[in-house]
C-alpha cells in the first residue's frame, strides 16, 4: 500500500486549543529528532472541522487534525516506504501522539485513545474507494487490525460517500 | 511525488481537450529534460510559472527555525529555477476566469487538496484557487485532472495575462448595466496563449465590472479595466488603463468613455501588442503597464494603441462570441419564492441573512455568500458545497475577490435549508463583506517575499473584531480590513478602509515584525482611490491600533461622514499621533513578545525571505520556442526508441518547423500558420539572404528542413527516421548559431 495515512483519536471532550500545537511543532523542527526532513508549520486552526495545525515534512506530514470535528493526530505519509507501510505509518502516528501528550502545552489536557484508528489511503488511482479497491487491500489491513485489536474484536466502518478516499475506521468492541 | 502520476496520464487520455493535453504533455517532457540537466533554470522557472506552478517560502533550502538558520537537507540537488530546490514544496495557482466554477470542479479540487496538498483549497484575491505544499513532479497530474473538468492553470503566473476577473454578482446584480460574464470569459480565452501576449515584460491584469460604483471587480486597480455601459441602446464599455497596486499604486486612467462591444477584443489585442513592444523588459520594477502609460502619456499611449488596432488582421473571434449574447443568462433550478415569517427564524439565521444574502434583480432569488475564513476551505467542505450547488441551484458558483464563494440563484424560500446545510459543514459564518471578513495575501506563511504574517494578523483581527462587538457597531461594521505581508500588496491593502502591509524594524540589533498602517483606501467606485500610510506598528499591537482608530471614528464622525472622509479630515499627522506610543518598541531584553509574529513563535527574522517569482523570468518568445523545439526533438527520440516511427518523424519535423517559425517571428514578426508558408518564408528570409549560412557548412542545415518538408507525410524507415531526428537537432543548433551571429556585437579594430 502507498500513501498511507493513520489517525489516532483524542479522548472525547478534550479541551485544548489547536493553536497550541504551533510552538510544539516548531520545537520538533528545532530538535530534528524525527526521521523525516521537517520543513515548516502551517496553521488552519481557523477552519471548522479542518486539518488543524500541520507540521509539513518532505516524506510525511504530521498534524493535530480536526477533520470531521474529531480531534486526533494524523500521520500522512507521502514518500514511498520500504517494507510494511501501514505499520510504519501507525508507529509514526503513535509516536507523535505520545510526544504530544508530553509537551508542556498539552500535559494533562490531551490524551489519545488506543481503541480506535483510522487508516486512509491517500491516492485515488492506486487505491480507489470501490469494492475492488477495498478487496485489494483488505487482507493487509485486516491482518494489521487483528494484530492491533485481536481478530473479531473490533468493528469496521468504511466511507459511504464514493467521492471520499478509501478509508477504514476500526474500533475495539469491548 | 506520487507513484500514480503515469497512470493518471493514461487514464485521462481522450478526456482532455487536445490543445490542453499537448500543453501538459509538453510540460511533462520539460520536467524530464530539466531532471536530465538539459534545460536552463531560468527557462524552466518561467515555463512552470506560466503554468501556475509557483515557488514557496524556503524553497532555496534555507530556513530559520527560531534558533538558527539551517539548511533543509533535501537529498536531491536538482533545481526547478534559480536557487529553487526541486523537492521543496511549491504552490499551484489554478486560474478561474471570472471566478466561475461548477460542482464537479469543486469536487476535483477537493481530491487534489487531499491527495497533493494539505487538505485545503485557498481562494485568492483575484478569484483564483491555490493549493500549497505541492511537489513539482505532481503538477502535470494536477493539471490533467483539472483539464479533464475544463480548467487550465495556463498563464496563471509569470509575465502573462493573469486571471480575468469580474464581479461575482454579474448577471444577478441590481445595479448592473448588463451581465459582463460572457465578455470576461471571451476575453480570458481569446488572450490565453495568444501570440500577442507571449512577450510581456510583466504581468497584465484585466477586470470587468457591471457598474461603475460598486466594488466587486475593482477595475481601477487593473492594467485594463472595463465597466459595462449602454449608449444609445448599444452595449459597450467605459475603459480604464494603467491601474495597479504593488509598491507604487496607480489608479487607472480613463481610456475611453465608450468602447463598442465589437471593439473589446481588438482593443485588448492592440494594447497587448503595444505593451509587449514598448513595455520595460529589463527593470522589473517599472515593467507594469501603469509605468508605460505614465511614461508615454495617455494620449501617446492611445495613439499607439489605435495605430496598432488599424493594422490588426481581422479575427472572427472578435465578434463571434457576441451572437445572442444579450440573451445569455444562467437559469435557476428552483422556482422563485419569498421568505416571510422572518421572526420565526432563529437569531443566527437572521444575522447571517443580513450580511450574507443579496436579493437578486430577479425577484424571488438571492445570491448567498459563503464566507471563508482567510479564503480557506477543506475538501469535505468543497464536496458539501458541490452537493448544495446541485440541490438548490444550477451549479452557479463563483469565487470573489474578497476570498469568498457565492451561490447564485438560490430561491429565497430555500434560504433556511441552505443555511442549515452550510452550517452542518461549518460554512455558515456570518459577516460577509463586513469588518470581520478580513482579506489576506499568503504572507510569511508561504510567500518568499513575506515580511510579516499577513494571515496571522488577518486571522487575529477577524477574531478580535468579532469578540469586541465591531459587528454590532453600525458605524464600523461595513468597513473593510485587508492585509498584505509586504509592500507588493497582493492582499490589496491600498483599497481597504483599514489596510496593513508587512515591514520590519530593528531595535538594539533585533528585528521585529511590524505592519504599516494604511487608512482610508477606497473600496467603492471600483477602488477609486488609495489609502494614506500612517506609520509602522509592531504586529502584535495592530489590533490595539485598529481599536483606537475605530473608536475615534465611532465617536467623532459627523453625520453621514464616511471613514475615508473622516481620515482625510483629521489628517495623517493626527492619525499618527493616535498611534505614536504604540510605535515605540521596548528593547528585546525588556519584552521579547513583540519580536515574534502572530501564530509563529519563532524569534523573528527577515533572513528567510527569498527571491520572489512574481515578476517571472524574462524569457523571450524565441528562447521559449527554441526550448520547446528541443523538447520536441527529445520526444521524437523517445518515440523512436518506443518504435513509433510515424510519431517520431512527425515530432522531429514539428521541432524544425517550430524553430523556423520562432526565427521568423523574432526577426520579422511574421505569424504564419501553414507549414508551406513557413518553409517559403524561411527560405526567403534566412536562406536566400544567406543569414542562415554557417561559415563552414553554408546552407546545409536549412536544407535539412526543406528536405524534411518535401518528404512530409511519407513513411520512413527506422534509419531515415533516425536521420531525421539527428538533422532536426542540427537544424535547431544552427538556428541558435544564426541568432548568435545576428545579435553579436561587432568587435572593433
Ligand atoms: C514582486 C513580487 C510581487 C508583486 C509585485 C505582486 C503583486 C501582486 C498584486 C498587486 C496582487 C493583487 C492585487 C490585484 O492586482 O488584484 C497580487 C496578487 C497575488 N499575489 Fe502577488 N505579487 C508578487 C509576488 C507574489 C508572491 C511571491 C506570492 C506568493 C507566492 C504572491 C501571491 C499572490 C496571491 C496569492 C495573489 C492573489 C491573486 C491571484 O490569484 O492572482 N505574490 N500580487
Ligand atoms: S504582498 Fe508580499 S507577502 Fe503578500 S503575497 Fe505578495 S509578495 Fe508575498
Amino acid at each position: 500500500m502507498e500513501q498511507v495515512n493513520v489517525k489516532i483519536f483524542a479522548e472525547p471532550d478534550t479541551q485544548i486549543s489547536l493553536e497550541d500545537a504551533i510552538p510544539v511543532f516548531h520545537r520538533w523542527i528545532q530538535k530534528r529528532d524525527l526521521p523525516e526532513l521537517l520543513i515548516d508549520v502551517t496553521d488552519y486552526s481557523h477552519v471548522i472541522a479542518g486539518p488543524g495545525v500541520l507540521l509539513i515534512g518532505h516524506e510525511a506530514n504530521y498534524s493535530l487534525d480536526n477533520g470531521r470535528n474529531e480531534l486526533g493526530v494524523l500521520y500522512n505519509r507521502k514518500a514511498k516506504v520500504e517494507g510494511d507501510s501501514l505499520k510504519q505509518a501507525y508507529e509514526a502516528a503513535l509516536n507523535a501522539a505520545q510526544r504530544l501528550e508530553q509537551e508542556q502545552e498539552f500535559q494533562g489536557k490531551l490524551k489519545f485513545r488506543h481503541d480506535e484508528v483510522e487508516v486512509t489511503l491517500n491516492d485515488r488511482m492506486l487505491h480507489p474507494n470501490t469494492e475492488e479497491g477495498w478487496a485489494a487491500v483488505r487482507g493487509e489491513i485486516e491482518a494489521f487490525l487483528d494484530g492491533l485489536f485481536e481478530a473479531g474484536r473490533y468493528s469496521v466502518q468504511r466511507p459511504t460517500d464514493p467521492r471520499e478516499r478509501l478509508w477504514v475506521r476500526a474500533r475495539r468492541t469491548n | 511525488m506520487k507513484a500514480s502520476n503515469s497512470q493518471w496520464k493514461d487514464h485521462l487520455v481522450g478526456k482532455i481537450e487536445p490543445g490542453l493535453a499537448s500543453e501538459i504533455d509538453a510540460f511533462d517532457s520539460e520536467i524530464a529534460l530539466k531532471k536530465q540537466g538539459k534545460m536552463e533554470d531560468k527557462v524552466f522557472a518561467e515555463t512552470r510559472l506560466r503554468r501556475g506552478a509557483y515557488g514557496q517560502r524556503y524553497d532555496n533550502g534555507q530556513r530559520h527555525d527560531g534558533l538558527e538558520s539551517r539548511r533543509l537537507a533535501y537529498a536531491n540537488p536538482n533545481t526547478k529555477g534559480p536557487t529553487t530546490l526541486w523537492d521543496a514544496p511549491g504552490m499551484q495557482r489554478i486560474k478561474i476566469p471570472f471566478g466561475g466554477l461548477n460542482a464537479t470542479q469543486l469536487e476535483v479540487m477537493a481530491e487534489l487538496a487531499e491527495e497533493y496538498s494539505d487538505g485545503i483549497a485557498h481562494v485568492t484575491t483575484r478569484q483564483d484557487v491555490q493549493l500549497h505544499f505541492i511537489h513539482i513532479e505532481d503538477t502535470p497530474t494536477i493539471m490533467r485532472r483539472l483539464a479533464a473538468v475544463g480548467i487550465t492553470t495556463r498563464e496563471a503566473c509569470g509575465n502573462t495575462v493573469r486571471n480575468v476577473t469580474s464581479c461575482p454578482l454579474s448577471g444577478v446584480c441590481r445595479d448592473q448595466a448588463f451581465d459582463v460574464t460572457p465578455y470576461a470569459k471571451a476575453t480570458a480565452y481569446f488572450l490565453l496563449g495568444h501570440p500577442d501576449t507571449q512577450d510581456f515584460g510583466r504581468k497584465f491584469k484585466v477586470a470587468f465590472s457591471g457598474c461603475g460604483d460598486n466594488p466587486c471587480a475593482l477595475v481601477r486597480i487593473h492594467d485594463l479595466g472595463c465597466v459595462a455601459k449602454i449608449k444609445d441602446g448599444k452595449r459597450g464599455f467605459e475603459v480604464y488603463v494603467g491601474g495597479g497596486l504593488g509598491t507604487v499604486p496607480y489608479v487607472a486612467k480613463l481610456y475611453t468613455e465608450f468602447l463598442p462591444q465589437e471593439e473589446l477584443l481588438p482593443l485588448a489585442q492592440a494594447m497587448s501588442r503595444v505593451f509587449a513592444r514598448l513595455g520595460e523588459k529589463k527593470n522589473r520594477n517599472t515593467a507594469r503597464m501603469k509605468f508605460l502609460v505614465v511614461k508615454l502619456g495617455l494620449e501617446e499611449f492611445k495613439r499607439l494603441v489605435e495605430e496598432e488596432r488599424k493594422i490588426l488582421t481581422p479575427d472572427p473571434r472578435w465578434t463571434s462570441f457576441l451572437d445572442g449574447i444579450e440573451n445569455q443568462q444562467e437559469t435557476p433550478l428552483r422556482d422563485p419564492g419569498l421568505l416571510q415569517i422572518e421572526n420565526a427564524q432563529p437569531e443566527d439565521f437572521r444575522a447571517w441573512r443580513e450580511t450574507n444574502v443579496y436579493p437578486q434583480r430577479q425577484a424571488g432569488y438571492a445570491t448567498v455568500t459563503v464566507a471563508l475564513p482567510l479564503g480557506d476551505l477543506t475538501a469535505d467542505q468543497l464536496r458539501a458545497l458541490a452537493d448544495i450547488a446541485r440541490k438548490y441551484v444550477n451549479e452557479t458558483i463563483r469565487t470573489t475577490v474578497e476570498q469568498n464563494i457565492v451561490l447564485r440563484w438560490v430561491s429565497e424560500i430555500d434560504l433556511p435549508s441552505v443555511y442549515s446545510e452550510l452550517k452542518a459543514v461549518g460554512l455558515h459564518l456570518a459577516g460577509a463583506g463586513t469588518i470581520t471578513d478580513t482579506v489576506a495575501c499568503p504572507g510569511t506563511d508561504t510567500c518568499k517575499l513575506g515580511i510579516s504574517s499577513s494571515r496571522g494578523l488577518a486571522g487575529e483581527l477577524r477574531m478580535h473584531m468579532a469578540e469586541n462587538g465591531a459587528a454590532g457597531n453600525d458605524a464600523i461594521r461595513n468597513l473593510r480590513i485587508k492585509v498584505s505581508g509586504c509592500f507588493n500588496s497582493c492582499g490589496q491593502h491600498h483599497i481597504a478602509d483599514l489596510g496593513f502591509y508587512g515591514v520590519s524594524r530593528n531595535k538594539g540589533g533585533f528585528a521585529a515584525p511590524h505592519f504599516q498602517v494604511v487608512l482610508g483606501g477606497q473600496w467603492t467606485e471600483n477602488a477609486g482611490s488609495y489609502g494614506l500610510a500612517i506609520g509602522a506598528v509592531p504586529s502584535k499591537r495592530v489590533p490595539e491600533a485598529a481599536d483606537r482608530i475605530l473608536a475615534r471614528y465611532t465617536k467623532e464622525r459627523t453625520e453621514g461622514e464616511s471613514f475615508q472622509a473622516f481620515i482625510r479630515r483629521i489628517g495623517k499627522a493626527e492619525c499618527k499621533k493616535m498611534l505614536e506610543d504604540l510605535m515605540v518598541m521596548p528593547l528585546h531584553s525588556e519584552d521579547t513578545s513583540l519580536y515574534s509574529d502572530w501564530h509563529d513563535p519563532r524569534e523573528y527574522t527577515t533572513g528567510d525571505m527569498g527571491i520572489g517569482e512574481c515578476a517571472g523570468e524574462v524569457v523571450s518568445p524565441l528562447e521559449f520556442q527554441m526550448t520547446a523545439s528541443e523538447r520536441e526533438v527529445f520526444e521524437a527520440q523517445l518515440a523512436f526508441e518506443a518504435g513509433d516511427l510515424p510519431k517520431a518523424s512527425k515530432l522531429a519535423y514539428d521541432s524544425m518547423a517550430r524553430a523556423a517559425t520562432a526565427m521568423l517571428v523574432w526577426n520579422k514578426s511574421f505569424y504564419i500558420n501553414s507549414p508551406d508558408g513557413v518553409v517559403e518564408a524561411f527560405r526567403k528570409e534566412f536562406h536566400d539572404t544567406q543569414l542562415f549560412f554557417d561559415p563552414f557548412a553554408g546552407g546545409k542545415f536549412a536544407h535539412y528542413y526543406f528536405h524534411a518538408h518535401e518528404l512530409l507525410g511519407q513513411e520512413r524507415t527506422a534509419e531515415s527516421a533516425h536521420r531525421l531526428i539527428e538533422e532536426a537537432q542540427l537544424f535547431i543548433e544552427a538556428c541558435h548559431s544564426c541568432v548568435g551571429r545576428m545579435t553579436a556585437v561587432p568587435v572593433k579594430g
